[in-house]
């Protein structure tokens, strides 16, 4: 029987904010759950996180946003990975973001976005059951 | 509305719970049931304490402390443009504020002109305001007294560019530089522990942040040319002994650095400033404070050298912690606020910034900001916990606490010590390193119910309600970005270029660059324009980034 495959998960931080502390333990708390996680790091272009997406081929991409931009990248990012061919991939993401928002991203087809005081168990239970489908 | 308690508390539901792990405070220390003499026997009141405003200053740095100097109410008056953050900073004056910290958008923070395309999206973000040139600053500033109010620029990789434009229009107003007063955060090593905001190695950063402490030390005597900040480090996960420890060897270096660069310890250690982050631990903080004190003085004297008192003085901004603060239930954060404020004031803080209850949402209303100011006025004015100086010395707890905190400190001065000092520390992942791990421990504790927080793990609701947000202004990048464009089109490019290739050679050279920085404001030079200028020379830092 064949292995099966360790989902694999980018975590980005796009634009020029520095707080990555969810992002950091989002990615560690994955990693921990048995999966493969990628840290791009910070200040990521839109188009740096869908090319390392692509390059890594990875399952998913959790993008946290703290500054307020989520209605500038989230947009981008979905747009990018459409041109690619590339919409498989899900987004989900992570942050400061306003409830009011969230449906709005949501029709993007952004997976899911939690906020802040989100237990880790949770997003990987998502990931778990979105990636099985 | 079907609210429902689905929590009587994390010890009566929680099967797993550790009751052991109850009485860890937020470094891990075991408290105990009860203190007694004996825990602090060894404990010389005349060598360990000493009289408020007397050496060591554990119990403060003044004599009378707020019976004469009450701390600075300092509130956040930062507004994504220069002109409506500075009536935020008026208002905030008017209602009774004694000070104010403004916070940079993104964009400013990384060295980024508005019109940048790395600042799409960003502009007048995280409640900070966007400055791009002197134009900004002018604005900012404008019916400012800039001699009477003490102003805190949360400035950092940056700050040799904020500090000329500062400079700049305090001369074209005519005020004599050595009235101003204020305080430039400028500390870069943070940066790089903690904070991830800076653009140039450690080297060339220190260089920069020696040449304003240089130039205030000439020309602005009543102003803080950095404060030393262990705010970041805890917000990014250290525990509160680690911010103490990473706070103090940071202050050291910059002492050492100073020095180095020929100055003499008297000269610039009395304006040596530090900021603490109270957390939700009320007595860790307050011995986090005595503690410091203690050991910036001992230091300071035995191994520096001061003579000054005022060099052995740790002067001490405050701010509530931010990272406590819930999403969840955020009416709660109004108390977690005052629990945290007035232990700043009992571990003797010189200025205090209490949050508004909801920024774990969104920047600050007039509403949350107001009452965030009132909560201090009420400590300071109707509680009677200013009547007397240290009101907690002499606890057997606290002195314990205090204590434990300056021992613990060693063992960090240790191991940075081991690995060759700060800046091989940070270039070796060390700071990376620690601060995830203790992030990802308080997580791991919050998530197994180890930690309560009240509202998110306990006593929690299924539906929260909404409460009212401050909305972003959708305009305002656009606007911004013309403005900064006709700007740009206004200058004569020879004598932009002429001060670009000057602050080149400046940071190839040695000679202190704040003389040609104000020059170049001056003459609309921008911010971005400056920062690229440097990087050409000093280049970019780069991290692996690890989690």
């Amino acid at each position: 029987m064949m292995k099966k495959r360790k989902k694999r998960i980018l975590i980005a931080k796009p634009g020029l904010d520095g707080h990555d502390r969810g992002a950091k333990i989002v990615a560690r708390a994955l990693r921990n759950a048995g999966m493969e996680v990628i840290y791009a790091g910070l200040h990521q272009t839109p188009l740096q996180i869908v090319r390392a997406a692509i390059d890594e081929d990875v399952d998913a991409v959790g993008v946290s946003i703290l500054s307020g931009a989520h209605n500038t990248v989230f947009p981008k990012i979905m747009a990018l990975l459409e041109e690619a061919d590339a919409a498989d991939i899900l987004v989900f993401g992570g942050g400061t973001i306003p409830r009011k928002d969230i449906e709005a991203l949501k029709s993007l087809g952004v997976g899911d976005i939690f906020t802040t005081g989100t237990d880790t168990a949770e997003i990987i239970r998502y990931l778990n059951k979105t990636l099985e489908r | 509305m079907n609210k429902r308690n689905s929590s009587k508390g994390t010890r009566a539901e929680d099967g797993t719970y550790d009751s052991a792990n109850a009485f860890h405070n937020l470094s891990g220390f075991e408290i105990k049931e009860v203190y007694v003499p004996e825990d602090i026997e060894q404990t010389e009141p005349e060598r360990d304490l000493g009289r408020p405003g007397e050496h060591p200053f554990t119990r403060g740095i003044h004599k009378s402390m707020y019976r004469q100097r009450p701390w600075t109410i300092r509130q956040l008056g930062s507004l994504h443009s220069p002109s409506e953050a500075n009536e935020r900073i008026r208002h905030l004056l008017n209602m009774g504020a004694t000070g104010i910290s403004l916070c940079l958008d993104m964009p400013t923070i990384m060295g980024r002109d508005s019109d940048d395309p790395l600042a799409e999206g960003e502009v007048g973000s995280c409640g900070g305001v966007a400055i791009d040139s002197i134009e900004d600053m002018r604005s900012l500033m404008e019916d400012i007294s800039l001699d009477t109010t003490s102003i805190n620029f949360v400035s950092n990789a940056q700050s040799s560019v904020i500090l000329a434009m500062f400079v700049a229009v305090a001369e074209e107003r005519g005020v004599p530089l050595e009235k101003l007063t204020g305080t430039m955060q400028n500390d870069i090593l943070k940066e790089y522990q903690a904070q991830k905001s800076y653009y140039f190695p450690p080297r060339p950063s220190m260089r920069l942040t020696i040449d304003t402490i240089t130039f205030c030390n000439a020309h602005l005597h009543r102003f803080n040319p950095i404060s030393i900040s262990g705010y970041h480090l805890a917000s990014a996960g250290a525990m509160p002994i680690q911010e103490l420890a990473f706070t103090l060897a940071n202050g050291f270096t910059y002492v050492e650095e100073a020095i180095k660069a020929g100055l003499p310890v008297d000269h610039f250690a009395p304006r040596l400033s530090f900021f603490f982050k109270v957390h939700n631990d009320f007595f860790e903080n307050i011995a986090k404070f005595r503690a410091a004190r203690r050991i910036w003085a001992r230091t300071m004297r035995d191994r520096f050298h001061a003579r000054d008192p005022r060099s052995c003085r740790f002067r001490v901004h405050t701010q509530t912690s931010g990272s406590s603060l819930t999403a969840h239930q955020a009416d709660n954060n109004i108390i977690r606020v005052t629990i945290q404020a007035l232990s700043a004031v009992l571990g003797g803080t010189q200025s205090l910034h209490t949050n508004a209850y909801d920024e774990a949402l969104s920047i600050p209303t007039p509403r949350s900001e107001k009452l965030a100011l009132r909560t201090q006025q009420i400590i300071q004015h109707e509680s009677g916990v200013t009547h007397t100086v240290d009101p907690l010395g002499g606890s057997y707890y606290v002195e314990a606490l205090t204590n434990q905190m300056e021992a613990e400190c060693t063992s960090y001065f240790e191991q940075i010590e081991n690995l060759g000092g700060v800046i091989p520390a940070i270039e070796k992942g060390y700071y990376a390193r620690t601060i995830n791990d203790a992030a990802f421990q308080y997580q791991r504790d919050v998530e197994e119910r180890k930690r309560t927080v009240v509202g998110l793990n306990a006593f929690y609701e299924t539906e929260e309600t909404d409460i009212d947000l401050r909305e972003p202004d959708p305009q305002f990048e656009t606007e911004k970005i013309s403005a900064l464009k006709r700007l740009k089109e206004s200058r004569d490019p020879a004598l932009v270029k002429g001060c670009l290739d000057h602050i080149r050679d400046a940071c190839r050279g040695t000679e202190n660059i704040m003389p040609i920085l104000i020059k170049a404001v001056k003459h609309h030079v921008t911010l971005g324009e400056i920062i690229g200028a440097m990087r050409d020379i000093f280049g970019e830092y780069r991290e692996d980034f690890i989690f």
